[in-house]
């Protein structure tokens, strides 16, 4: 999946965040609507999207939108 | 002095399924009569726009869908406009012995009074169909947790759908969206004569009532009126028994 199609991807777990509120460098931790349910949602899209496993520490680690996908990739 | 109705529907828009008979018709009806736009789902077109016919004036729509698709639920989902409330009503009922019930009679009712609601819940989620502040009604059954021979699977779907909305429940919280379901006894519908089930044996059951009778369909509506309603906005997770007093 390319960065484009993540990035869409990933504001579309949110219900009330604007899609323009989230950017590459977007820091998604400190975004209002955040939560550890849309981490749980997180770590179920990239299952079912990339077929690969990711912990809510990793995700937690990263900082912006950017650095979750690559960790996504990396992995 | 203003009218004090806090049950009032008016200004919501709200979505029923199964109302092409039954319970659902029957809280359809109530729903247009305290103010709301309808939108009532069904397989049946016929019976759908009898439904309407019912209705107190207003701008009520119909949407034919089988809910076990998913495609037809993808399609319908994006019709609707935003939601206030939903009311899944939509189910069946099959009366088998354990003995003798095949994996097709499992899964057949398992698909249509679990698994339906359910992705239809998932799929007005993801296209974010359903307001703020707004109410979701399961219909679930009293039969959840009164055994009755040959009733294990229907009584199991529904114990599922109580399950499921409770986590459901907790997870829409952050966005004041409620869910409820409600657990009736016997309501008198078409549903209950089917399977063979003996007349006059209904009879003998519906005496047992400590009200001494079954329920009505507008019994059902009123409860999902309160849940449905701004009455109820300290209410989510709970599931309410309405029984005519038999437990």
């Amino acid at each position: 999946m390319e960065f484009n199609d993540f990035i869409k991807a990933f504001a579309e777990l949110f219900d009330d965040t604007d899609a323009s509120e989230i950017k590459a460098e977007t820091v998604f931790h400190e975004l209002d609507e955040w939560s550890s349910l849309i981490g749980m949602s997180v770590i179920a899209f990239v299952r079912t999207q990339f077929g690969k496993a990711i912990t809510g520490k990793e995700i937690r680690e990263c900082n912006t939108v950017k650095d979750l996908y690559e960790t996504i990739v990396a992995k | 002095m203003a009218e004090y109705n806090p049950f009032s529907l008016i200004g919501k828009t709200i979505l029923v399924t199964g109302a092409s008979s039954g319970i659902g018709r029957g809280i359809a009806v109530a729903c247009s009569k305290m103010g709301a736009q309808v939108i009532v789902t069904g397989r049946n077109d016929k019976r759908l726009e009898e439904t309407l016919m019912m209705m107190a004036i207003g701008e009520h729509n119909k949407v034919v869908c089988d809910l076990t698709t998913d495609d037809e639920v993808t399609t319908m989902v994006k019709k609707l406009p935003l939601l206030d409330g939903v009311v899944h009503c939509a189910g069946a009922s099959q009366r088998i012995p354990c003995k003798l019930l095949k994996k097709d009679d499992v899964d057949s009712l398992m698909r249509v009074n679990f698994s339906a609601p359910v992705i239809l819940q998932s799929e007005l989620m993801r296209q974010k169909k359903i307001r703020k502040d707004g109410s979701v009604v399961f219909i679930a059954s009293a039969a959840a947790d009164m055994p009755s021979v040959s009733n294990a699977v229907y009584s199991a779907s529904k114990g599922a759908l109580i399950s499921y909305a409770k986590c459901l429940a907790l997870e829409v919280a952050s966005r004041k969206v409620r869910v409820n379901c409600i657990s009736p006894a016997m309501v008198k519908t078409d549903m209950i004569l089917r399977d063979g089930i003996d007349e006059l044996k209904l009879e003998e059951d519906e005496a047992k009532y400590p009200l001494k009778r079954y329920g009505t369909p507008q019994d059902i509506a009123n409860l999902a009126i309160y849940m449905l309603s701004d009455a109820s906005s300290w209410m989510t997770g709970n599931n309410v028994h309405i029984t005519g007093g038999v437990s």
